[in-house]
């Protein structure tokens, strides 16, 4: 329960750079998901807080206090691995109260705080079990325990889902949410799984190539993402470049669409919110057309990919939400248009 | 084709044990000279008890190979540790340097020691006998222990640490423990190798001090007695005793 602070962390391997130049300040009791691709340094980044990477520049502070000197074992940290890292030769209680053991609580204390640990998690019958006899579900949990119940100043969550079937994920994600919560810790988390990144958020940092994009609330980074980079990492976007225009955006064939502001060279549009009608018919606000060159059909909505003249190879792509129940076919010329207020102006 | 396949893996157990067996038997027998019919006597085991020259040996030769196990075992353990968490010069040399002792005879292992231990003022004698076991030894640990090392990673350290763990607590509490099939593995194989060790014993004993297998051998040349027969009956049932526990260990290792 902390605020912890990155103030401009460089870490370099060689001629590589895992941490440009990194400041980011984590609020206290909040959820804040690194997310980036693999090799962007989130995971540096995170090993750095927890004090296994020393970073070659700037300072890492907890509530203000430098820890850079501080070894891993006195940071006053939790940390949930992606492999969860549950001690084979002990059993859950023992593994859950290895933190106050090796702080030499007294045994009475360990017990009664498993217990509430235990009851947190929802694994209260399993006590006595060891972590193989497990599923993967409720190893995630006693991890998720035994890293909280020292009461960590910062919870740091490396990949916290990865190793779980998609369902599995889909309850583990909400669950780890109300944990986080209800024990107000302020928690860190790694991920390349975009739809993690926005469900269990409150803010998020975009990383790539070891530099930070974008720090902001999901709902932010998605509506009004800082660049191409971040526009693509999360979610899907259809991307225009060209020069600044009066009034937007003017593309190579000379077709000016309006943009929300003015624009630097280039916008994005985010899938669905395009509208695609059936012939070749210009409407208001901005349009183009072109042909459908693929078309999904997945129930409660449909995937269009339409080969428009001015981007060339690089299809439209539209999700169109099922209120018909018709599906236009592959070939069909259609127009695409779509709200000025939905196209953002991106950094190229 | 089944029933080909246990035949066959019958003979090799036969082929491996009837020797054993024979030679199990006849310290059972009364008659020095193998006659036949079997006369059921402890005579040999009695006669053993009196033979200060094959006990004394015994002696030597368990005390040594208990002090090369704990050796060799906590010296080839830090040194597979070293091997598998940091990262130094020359490392994959070293690790390969590891493996020629095992292969090189022991024969000239025994004899280049001779010389060497002679060249430095070691000389020869129980501790120059202990010294050339836990050389011996040693490569045999470090890559049992290493073998452990291979599905354990630091991770379980780090978590330790996170936990508020210090370096010494982590070592004891996570690595240690998890690592102990490994290491009662390799402590077990340090001590037989010491334990049948001849020819390095041999090599290394001066004239009146010996280990059991090279008063066995100084027994045969100077005529064979069935006591010979009891002393190695006594040391098969404890040696395959030991080795089952070895193997025991070692499978329950494997799926931890």
């Amino acid at each position: 329960m902390s605020r912890v602070d990155i103030q401009h962390v460089s870490k370099r391997y060689g001629a590589f750079a895992a941490l440009d130049d990194v400041t980011i300040a984590f609020n206290d009791g909040e959820f804040f998901g690194l997310l980036g691709p693999s090799g962007s340094g989130k995971t540096t980044l995170l090993r750095s807080i927890a004090g296994f990477i020393a970073p070659d520049q700037g300072s890492i502070l907890f509530d203000g206090e430098p820890v850079e000197s501080v070894p891993v074992h006195r940071r006053a940290i939790g940390m949930v691995f992606q492999s969860y890292a549950l001690f084979p030769h002990l059993t859950i209680e023992e593994n859950i109260g290895f933190g106050l053991d090796v702080r030499s609580v007294p045994r009475e204390d360990i017990r009664k705080r498993v217990a509430e640990m235990l009851s947190l998690v929802r694994l209260s019958g399993l006590a006595a079990r060891y972590p193989k006899q497990l599923s993967g579900g409720q190893q995630q949990r006693v991890a998720l325990a035994r890293a909280l119940i020292t009461r960590p100043k910062v919870l740091l969550l490396d990949e916290p889902l990865g190793a779980l079937d998609r369902r599995l994920r889909q309850e583990m994600q909400v669950e780890l949410k109300d944990i986080q919560r209800e024990s107000g810790v302020t928690a860190i988390f790694v991920t390349h799984d975009q739809e993690e990144a926005l469900t269990l958020s409150d803010r998020i940092a975009i990383i790539d190539q070891g530099k930070l994009i974008q720090v902001d609330a999901p709902q932010t980074v998605y509506e009004r993402p800082a660049n191409i980079f971040a526009a693509n990492f999360l979610g899907d976007a259809n991307v225009f470049r060209g020069t600044p225009a009066k009034s937007g955006l003017k593309l190579a064939d000379g077709t000016v669409i309006a943009t929300l502001k003015p624009s630097t060279g280039a916008a994005i549009v985010r899938p669905e919110k395009l509208r695609v009608a059936s012939g070749r018919k210009k409407s208001a606000g901005n349009s183009l057309t072109g042909e459908i060159t693929q078309a999904i059909y997945s129930g409660a909505s449909v995937t269009y990919r339409i080969h428009t003249k001015v981007l060339g190879d690089m299809p439209l792509l539209a999700f169109i939400q099922n209120q018909t129940g018709e599906v236009l076919d592959t070939g069909a010329a259609v127009t695409v248009s779509w709200d000025k207020e939905q196209t953002i102006p991106v950094e190229a | 084709m089944e029933r080909a396949a246990k035949t066959y893996l019958g003979l090799i157990l036969i082929f491996l044990y009837l020797p054993i067996v024979v030679m199990i038997a006849m310290a059972f027998n009364r008659s020095p000279l193998y006659e036949m019919p079997f006369t059921f006597d402890l005579v040999w085991f009695k006669a053993l008890a009196y033979n200060q020259r094959l006990l004394q040996a015994s002696w030597n030769s368990i005390w040594i190979a208990c002090i090369n196990a704990v050796t060799a075992t906590t010296l080839g353990t830090l040194a597979a540790y070293a091997f598998a968490r940091y990262e130094f010069r020359a490392k994959r040399l070293l690790q390969i340097l590891l493996f020629p002792p095992i292969t090189i005879p022991w024969l000239i292992i025994g004899t280049s020691m001779l010389i060497f231990f002679f060249w430095t003022g070691i000389g020869r004698g129980l501790h120059a006998i202990l010294l050339g076991h836990v050389a011996l030894s040693l490569p045999y640990v470090i890559v049992v222990v290493g073998a452990r090392f291979a599905n354990f990673g630091p991770q379980l350290e780090e978590a330790a640490a996170s936990l508020g763990a210090t370096p010494w607590q982590s070592f004891w509490r996570i690595t240690v423990p998890v690592l102990l099939p490994g290491i009662t593995a390799a402590a077990l194989f340090a001590f037989a190798v010491s334990f049948d060790q001849f020819v390095i014993s041999y090599f290394l004993a001066p004239p009146g001090t010996s280990t059991l297998p090279v008063e066995i051998y100084t027994s045969i040349r100077k005529g064979f007695t069935p006591e010979i027969n009891a002393i190695s009956s006594i040391i098969i049932l404890f040696s395959m005793g030991l080795m089952l526990i070895v193997a025991r260990n070692y499978k329950f290792g494997g799926d931890n």
